[in-house]
C-alpha cells in the first residue's frame, strides 16, 4: 500500500536544493578564509563568537529527533511526549554550571585534552576516544535510519532502492560538508538550520494561537477532543504508564547526557573563551525554550488540526506530524520549507557528529598515542578527513540497513552512554582533586559497558514483537533504558578505583590544571611571579564583596 | 650535616597563583555556587519526573481551563532554567570575572 505524499513534491524538492545550495556556497566560502592548520579544521580557529555558537548549539538539538519526534509525541501521546521535551530544556544547565567554562580553559579540541591534562595520557585519551567514537556512532546511526521515513514522506520515494540511493546522497552531502568545511563549515549549517527552524515554528506557533485566541486551554480542549485517548491524552501515561521507572531513567540519562555529547561538548572550543562559551550556553538556552514552547502547541495542534490516525497512518508516523501540520496551516508552500529544514536537520547533525568522532580519533588516538605526540604538521587533520570518509561511510551503510526498523532507542542509548562515561569522568576531572587514572579508565569503561551489556539484556534487543530480536528471549533486564544503573554505577567505580589507586597523578599538573581550569591561565603566559594583592589577603572577603568594579582594574605594582 | 635530599623545586608561577588568597575565594566562590544550584535544579526536575510518572491523578488536576498541573510544572521547569541561566551569569559575571581579571592582571598575562 502506498499513501500518498503530502504538499508538492517538486516544491519540496526545488526548495531542498535551494537550501543545500545555499549552505555549499557559504560552506565553500567560509573553507576560504578559514586556516588550513589543525585548528583551522577542528574548530574553525575558535573565531565564533558566542551568539553564533549559541545557535549553533541549539542546532545540535534541533535534530530529526527532538523536532519532528518530539512534536509528533505530543500529538499522539499527549503529556507524555511534553514530558520528555522537557529534560532537552534543563539539560543545558549541565553545560553551564558544571562542565562548559572549565573545559574550555582546559582543552583544545576533545574530551581526551581535558582529562590527559593530569592525568595519565595514552591510556586516557583511549578512553576518551573510544567513548567519542561510539556515542557519535549510534547517534549517527539513528539520524540516518530516520532520514528513510522522512524521504519517504517528503519526496514520495517508497521503494527501498529509492530510499536507499536517498539515505548515500545525504551520506556524500555531509561528507562533502565535513571535508571542505570543517568545523566552520559545519558549524554555519548548523547556524542557518537553526534559525530558520526557529522562525518557522515560531510564526506557525504565533498563527496557531492566534487562531486558538491566545488561549492555551482552547488548543488542549480542541486535542482532547480529536484525540482517540480523548481528555487522556491531557494527562500522563500513555507511553510511559506501563513502566514508569524506565520513564525515570530515561528522564535522568536525557538530562544528564545531553551536554555530555561529545558533539556538543566539542562546540565549546569554536568561541575564543570561557565568557563565550557561557555566553553561548545562555542563548542556546533561550533558543531551546522557545522552541518546547512552540512544540507543545505545534504537537496538541496537530492532534486536533491533522487528527491522529493521519499522522500514524502516514509513511514517518510519528515523525510526520509537525509537515502534515505545516502543511494543513500553510499549504505546500510551509510544508516545503519545513521539508527543506528536517532534511537540512538531519544533514547538519550527521556532519558534525562525523567531525567530531574523526577529530576524536586523528588527534587522541593517532597524534597523542600512536604517533606519541610526534606526528608532522598536517598530519592530524590529513588522518581527520580521511577518519571522517570512513566514518560517513559506516552511516550510509548502516543507516541503509537500518531503515524502517525501530532504531529509536538508539538516541536513548546514545544519551545514557555520554551521561554515563562521559559525565562522570568529566565531573570528577574537573571538580574531585583526588581523581586518578585509574578512576578516569573505571567510571569511563565502566559507563559504557554496564550500558551496553543492559540495553543487550533488555526488552529492546528480545523478547517481544517490536524487539530487534523478536523470536529470541534473554531479557534479563526488566527496562529500556539503562541509565538509572549505569550513570550511578560509573559514578561510583571512577570513586572507588580513584580511592583504590596508588598512582596518585602529579600534583604540579593538578594545581596547574585547577588554575588553568577556573582562570584560563596557562603556566606559558605568566611572569616568573605574581604581583601581590593590593591590601592584607585577610581582608580580601570585605574588599571584593562589593559589586566587584573596585576589583576590575586593582593597582599595579611594578 | 650535608643535606641528603635535594631541596624541593622553586614553587613555579602557576603553584604562587595556586596558593594566593585571591584564587582561593574564586574557587571557594564558584564551588559555593555551582554545586547546590546543579544539585537543586536536578532535584527540582526529578520531583517534576517523579510526579509525572508516578501520580497521574495529582498532575491531571485541572489548575486553569484544560491545562492542568503537569504543564504548569512542565512550563515553571523552563522558567527555572531561564532563571537559573540568568542568575549564574549575574553572579559569574560580578562575583567571579573580576577575580580571574585580577588575577591574570597580578601574573601579566598578555603582557
Amino acid at each position: 500500500m502506498t499513501t500518498p505524499a503530502i504538499g508538492n513534491t517538486t516544491l519540496n524538492i526545488v526548495l531542498f536544493l535551494l537550501f543545500v545550495g545555499a549552505t555549499l556556497y557559504v560552506v565553500w566560502r567560509v573553507s576560504r578564509t578559514t586556516s588550513t592548520t589543525t585548528s583551522g579544521y577542528f574548530t574553525g580557529d575558535s573565531s565564533f563568537t558566542g551568539t553564533q555558537n549559541g545557535f549553533a548549539l541549539a542546532g545540535d538539538f534541533l535534530s530529526a529527533a527532538s523536532f519532528l519526534g518530539i512534536a509528533g509525541g505530543i500529538a499522539v501521546h499527549g503529556y507524555d511526549g511534553f514530558v520528555y521535551s522537557v529534560g532537552w530544556v534543563v539539560a543545558w544547565l549541565v553545560g553551564l554550571l558544571l562542565v562548559g567554562e572549565m573545559m574550555r580553559n582546559t582543552g583544545r579540541f576533545t574530551i581526551g585534552d581535558v582529562m590527559a591534562y593530569r592525568l595519565r595520557q595514552r591510556p586516557v585519551r583511549v578512553a576518551a576516544a573510544l567513548s567519542t567514537l561510539i556515542i557519535s556512532f549510534f547517534y549517527l546511526l539513528a539520524q540516518m535510519a530516520g532520514a528513510g521515513g522522512l524521504i519517504a514522506l517528503l519526496l514520495n520515494i517508497h521503494d527501498r532502492a529509492g530510499q536507499s540511493i536517498a539515505i548515500a546522497g545525504v551520506g556524500l552531502l555531509m561528507i562533502f560538508y565535513v571535508l571542505v568545511g570543517g568545523m566552520k563549515g559545519t558549524t554555519w549549517v548548523q547556524i542557518i538550520k537553526a534559525v530558520i527552524l526557529l522562525l518557522c515554528m515560531s510564526f506557525l506557533t504565533a498563527f496557531l494561537l492566534g487562531r486558538a485566541g491566545f488561549n492555551l486551554s482552547s488548543i488542549f480542549d480542541k486535542a482532547a477532543k480529536a484525540s482517540p485517548l480523548g481528555s487522556a491524552v491531557l494527562a500522563p501515561g500513555d507511553l510511559y504508564g506501563r513502566n514508569p521507572l524506565d520513564f525515570v531513567s530515561l528522564a535522568l540519562a536525557l538530562a544528564l547526557g545531553i551536554c555530555s555529547l561529545p558533539h556538543v561538548l566539542m562546540r565549546f572550543y569554536t568561541v575564543p573563551g570561557a565568557r563565550d562559551v557561557r555566553k553561548s550556553l545562555t542563548w542556546a538556552v533561550g533558543a531551546m525554550i522557545l522552541f518546547y514552547f512552540c512544540t507543545l502547541v505545534v504537537g496538541y495542534s496537530a492532534t486536533s488540526i491533522v487528527g491522529v490516525d493521519r499522522i500514524k497512518a502516514a509513511p514517518a508516523g510519528e515523525n510526520s506530524a509537525a509537515p502534515l501540520l505545516a502543511a494543513a496551516v500553510g499549504g505546500p508552500v510551509l510544508l516545503a520549507v519545513v521539508a527543506a529544514v528536517a532534511f537540512a536537520t538531519i544533514l547538519a547533525v550527521v556532519a558534525g557528529l562525523t567531525l567530531t568522532a574523526s577529530v576524536s580519533f586523528a588527534h587522541d588516538i593517532w597524534s597523542k598515542v600512536v604517533r606519541g605526540g610526534r606526528a608532522e604538521p598536517g598530519e592530524e587533520v590529513r588522518v581527520a578527513r580521511r577518519t571522517a570518509v570512513v566514518m560517513g561511510v559506516l552511516a550510509v551503510v548502516g543507516g541503509i540497513a537500518a531503515n524502517g526498523r525501530n532504531v529509536a532507542f538508539l538516541v536513548a542509548l546514545a544519551l545514557a552512554l555520554a551521561a554515563s562515561a562521559n559525565l562522570s569522568t568529566l565531573v570528577y576531572t574537573l571538580f574531585w582533586r583526588r581523581f586518578t587514572t585509574a578512576g578516569a579508565l573505571a567510571s569511563t569503561y565502566v559507563g559504557l559497558l554496564s550500558c551496553l551489556t543492559l540495553i543487550a539484556l533488555s526488552p529492546v534487543m528480545s523478547g517481544n514483537p517490536k524487539a530487534i530480536f523478536p523470536d529470541a528471549n534473554f531479557v534479563v533486564f526488566p527496562l529500556d533504558n539503562p541509565g538509572i544503573v549505569s550513570i550511578p554505577l560509573s559514578f561510583l567505580a571512577g570513586w572507588i578505583f580513584s580511592l583504590l589507586s596508588r598512582d596518585k597523578g602529579d600534583p604540579r599538573l593538578r594545581r596547574e590544571m585547577e588554575v588553568r581550569a577556573l582562570t584560563g591561565i596557562a603556566p606559558d603566559d605568566v611572569d616568573d611571579e605574581l604581583a601581590p594583592l593590593p591590601g592584607p589577603a585577610r581582608r580580601l572577603g570585605r574588599r571584593y564583596a562589593g559589586t566587584g568594579r573596585a576589583v576590575a582594574s586593582p593597582p599595579r605594582y611594578r | 650535616m650535608t643535606q641528603i635530599f635535594a631541596p624541593p623545586d622553586e614553587p613555579s608561577s602557576i603553584d604562587m597563583i595556586h596558593a594566593d588568597p585571591e584564587f582561593a575565594e574564586l574557587r571557594r566562590r564558584l564551588r559555593r555556587f555551582v554545586l547546590p544550584v546543579a544539585a537543586g535544579f536536578m532535584g527540582w526536575y526529578m520531583v517534576f519526573v517523579l510526579l509525572s510518572a508516578y501520580a497521574h491523578d495529582l498532575v491531571a488536576t485541572p489548575v486553569f481551563g484544560s491545562v492542568n498541573l503537569g504543564v504548569v510544572l512542565g512550563l515553571a521547569q523552563f522558567v527555572t532554567t531561564a532563571g537559573i541561566t540568568w542568575a549564574y551569569n549575574r553572579f559569574a559575571g560580578r562575583r567571579l570575572d573580576p577575580l580571574v581579571a585580577s588575577l591574570k592582571e597580578r601574573a601579566g598575562v598578555g603582557r
